[in-house]
């Protein structure tokens, strides 16, 4: 296994979309709900169709076309998406035109557009790509489950450039509703403070990321890929240190080759202490990174951190703004990303150098 | 890639019974689900017919052997029965001798509780544990819930892709056994009725008022129904020394890239998926005995994959017929019942009839089975499932 980041297209909170640019500047929120900073459109969707579409449909179009484009691919052999809610603010249309209007005078389109393989389904409209095509719903395992089909299918079939992402959104209703089962601040709270935070539950983000991994490796590569590892609520920090130690082994790695972790630190209390035992253990010796202070803390955020890591790769430059501490001693080889969602879903990607 | 995919086990719960034998049974008589909706209130109630599993949520829960309280949506209820019953038939008592994951599929996950609590999830002052129902909606949590139910970690993971989903789960299913990530995996989807579904499917006006009519001149559009459906595959290793049900020779998917909701009236990713089925399994399309259409009895379905189907086999067209007449059509569960029919199909030689049907397409040249066809040796299986965002699969089980 193993993939060739080729090319990546990027919404989020921060300026990441259609730039070479890596966060040398930041935008600072103070919210306890992050919302993306959208694209100019017309440029990627014609206005009639986008019209009609929701939020992360036309977020999830624009970041895949773009990857699409930084990759000079124009066809690509799978579209592969990850998405823990899907397109829930058309679902929420409906729910809601449903609800009070007592289930009359309803109209099709949010219904139409509310399933959950909507993004990956209007890319392949627009691509006219009839090849594979998968959408994964799998909470804060959602993006890994795209990103392991991708890597298996390069392996597995003469596919050679895959097309993989993860698009999610925040509606005002539905950061109301899972508020109430602790997952977000009460607080607003800003963007540089976030890692200080002493309060329980996370800021809230959202995002839309694709990337086009490829089988051989080219010139502009990004990073190599080499393997990631889903670990569903580990029992303790030994489970973690074994299954990331796994995954090194595998990889012919040690814990001292690693450069730089990027860590999904993400301001809740309860939940970030993982992320420091690590960094006082098993990475004493890397530099760290952190990442959801940008992107907020949502099901897919580890699409935000791969960025970051293929970027950080690409650039050898670690920008200030994600800095934790110290600088990495030479150049960067390798980067592992380790990522949580509720303590729930904890994932590791590893990444090189290409 | 030649590993042999084994089919060990069996497992569903629909409209036509509780179980494999209860489900056989109805369809060896011709028994219908299909009738009034009894368990959801909605106004559209007297306006449709539904495949509704006539039990409900708090029987269910009594069925798997839960406390009462339990938080917990019909639809991983439905596909914890379904996928016990898969690993029972399989012989599977401890999860640890191999890698096992499980692969599941829905549509709308738990959406037939958050549409009732909605109103009052958003409503501070009302607190309870009816809370607890909040990450149920998601559909990966009706996976998890399986997982935890039949004791599988290894590898667990939800694919939704509209009608095609479950399809798509026991494809990846394979997948997962010939890359080495597991040894043996339970595969299929689950869905409930939900009122959303039910309102969305009248806005797009596809919902015939009687029984479905698949693949029939004067069809209205489809029934929806619910349940689960889940088989068993494993390695040969895994299998080794149990009873091979069949084998899954063949499996293919495609985007047939045309509309948001409508089929093609080409079938062009049905024609794909159907092909690139056949080429994995090696089959040519006159090997073929019988196709478990995808068949809903929309306009627009049936016309699209009657001519996909023509495309792969010409005027030859095999013994064809739907089963959604029996089960209605569940939507993210409907690939994984289809394919323990399928799997049925071969291991009594038999091929389901397709209900309700009276006349003859013009642009089709088939008629779909009838009757229940049972002399005929049936050896390899293609069963159809195509979704919204034109999600195209096929899958082909073979004799072993």
């Amino acid at each position: 296994m193993g993939a060739y980041i080729k090319g990546i297209g990027i919404v989020s909170p921060q300026k990441t979309f259609n730039t070479k640019t890596f966060l040398t500047e930041t935008v600072e929120h103070t919210t306890n709900s992050l919302r993306c900073i959208e694209p100019y459109y017309p440029e990627f969707i014609n206005p009639v169709l986008a019209r009609r579409m929701s939020r992360t449909i036309k977020m999830g179009i624009a970041a895949a076309m773009v990857s699409l484009r930084d990759a000079k691919v124009e066809m690509p052999d799978a579209i592969i998406t990850g998405t823990a809610l899907g397109c829930w603010e058309d679902t929420e249309k409906f729910l809601v035109a449903m609800i009070e209007n007592s289930e009359q005078l309803l109209t099709p389109t949010a219904f139409m557009q509310s399933t959950h393989n909507t993004v990956s389904s209007q890319i392949a409209l627009l691509l006219k790509c009839m090849n594979y095509n998968f959408t994964y719903v799998n909470k804060g395992f959602s993006f890994e489950s795209a990103v392991l089909d991708a890597m298996m299918m390069l392996g597995d079939s003469d596919a050679k450039n895959i097309l993989v992402g993860a698009h999610d959104e925040m509606t005002e209703k539905y950061f109301n509703i899972t508020k109430r089962v602790g997952f977000w601040k009460e607080e607003a709270v800003a963007t540089s403070e976030v890692l200080r935070s002493t309060t329980n539950g996370s800021v809230s983000g959202e995002g839309a990321a694709f990337f086009v991994l490829g089988k051989e490796k080219g010139e502009d590569d990004y990073a190599q890929l080499r393997s990631l590892k889903m670990i569903f609520e580990p029992e303790n920090e030994h489970q973690v240190e074994e299954k990331i130690n796994e995954l090194l082994s595998e990889n012919g790695l040690t814990c001292a080759d690693i450069d730089v972790v990027v860590y999904g630190k993400s301001g809740d209390v309860r939940y970030d202490k993982i992320y420091s035992h690590l960094e006082d253990t098993l990475f004493k010796n890397s530099a760290s990174v952190s990442f959801k202070p940008l992107c907020g803390e949502y099901q897919t955020s580890s699409s935000f951190a791969l960025w970051e890591a293929a970027m950080m790769l690409k650039t050898q430059t670690i920008p200030t703004a994600i800095q934790v501490n110290k600088q990495p001693k030479s150049e960067m080889k390798n980067v592992l990303i380790y990522n949580h969602f509720m303590n729930t879903y904890h994932t590791a990607f590893l990444l090189s150098q290409c | 890639m030649s590993q042999k995919i084994y089919v060990t086990g069996i497992g569903l719960i629909s409209a036509i019974g509780d179980n494999v034998e209860q489900t056989l049974d109805s369809l060896t008589r011709g028994k219908t689900g299909i009738g009034e909706l009894e368990l959801i209130d909605t106004i559209h109630k007297t306006r449709i017919k539904v495949g509704e599993v006539k039990h409900t949520n708090e029987e269910l829960i009594k069925r798997v052997g839960l406390p009462a309280d339990t938080k917990i949506t019909r639809t991983s209820l439905l596909g914890m029965i379904a996928a016990k019953e898969a690993m029972m038939w399989a012989g599977i008592k401890d999860t640890n001798d191999f890698r096992t994951g499980i692969v599941s599929a829905t549509s709308v996950g738990g959406m037939a509780i958050t549409e009732n609590n909605f109103n009052d999830y958003l409503n501070v002052e009302k607190t309870g544990d009816f809370l607890d129902y909040i990450l149920t909606h998601d559909c990966g949590d009706s996976t998890e819930v399986m997982a935890k139910y039949l004791h599988i970690k290894d590898y667990v993971s939800t694919i939704s892709t509209a009608c095609s989903s479950s399809a798509n789960s026991i494809m990846l299913g394979a997948r997962l056994i010939k890359n080495n990530m597991v040894d043996r995996v339970v595969v299929g989807g689950s869905d409930s009725l939900s009122k959303f579904t039910i309102n969305g499917f009248m806005t797009l006006m596809i919902l015939d008022k009687e029984q479905c009519k698949p693949f029939d001149k004067d069809r209205k559009g489809l029934n929806l129904g619910e349940g689960a459906g889940f088989i068993v595959l494993e390695s040969e290793r895994a299998a080794a020394g149990k009873e091979i049900l069949c084998e899954l020779t063949g499996y293919g998917n495609s985007n047939d890239a045309y509309h948001q909701t409508a089929s093609s009236p080409t079938g062009d990713g049905a024609f794909l998926a159907m092909e690139k089925a056949l080429r994995l399994s090696g089959l040519k399309p006159k090997d073929i005995d019988y196709i478990n259409a995808h068949g809903t009895g929309t306009e627009v379905n049936d016309l699209s994959e009657g001519t996909a189907i023509h495309r792969i086999f010409g005027d030859a067209v095999p013994m064809i017929s739907s089963t959604k007449a029996f089960t209605g059509h569940t939507l993210g569960a409907c690939g994984g019942i289809e394919a323990v029919l399928s799997v049925l199909a071969i291991k009594y030689n038999l091929v389901f009839p397709s209900l309700n049907f009276t006349n003859q397409m013009n642009e089709l040249k088939f008629r779909p089975s009838t009757v229940l066809e049972t002399e005929h040796p049936i050896n390899h299986v293609l069963s159809n499932s195509f979704g919204f965002g034109g999600n195209s699969s096929a899958l082909i089980f073979s004799r072993h």
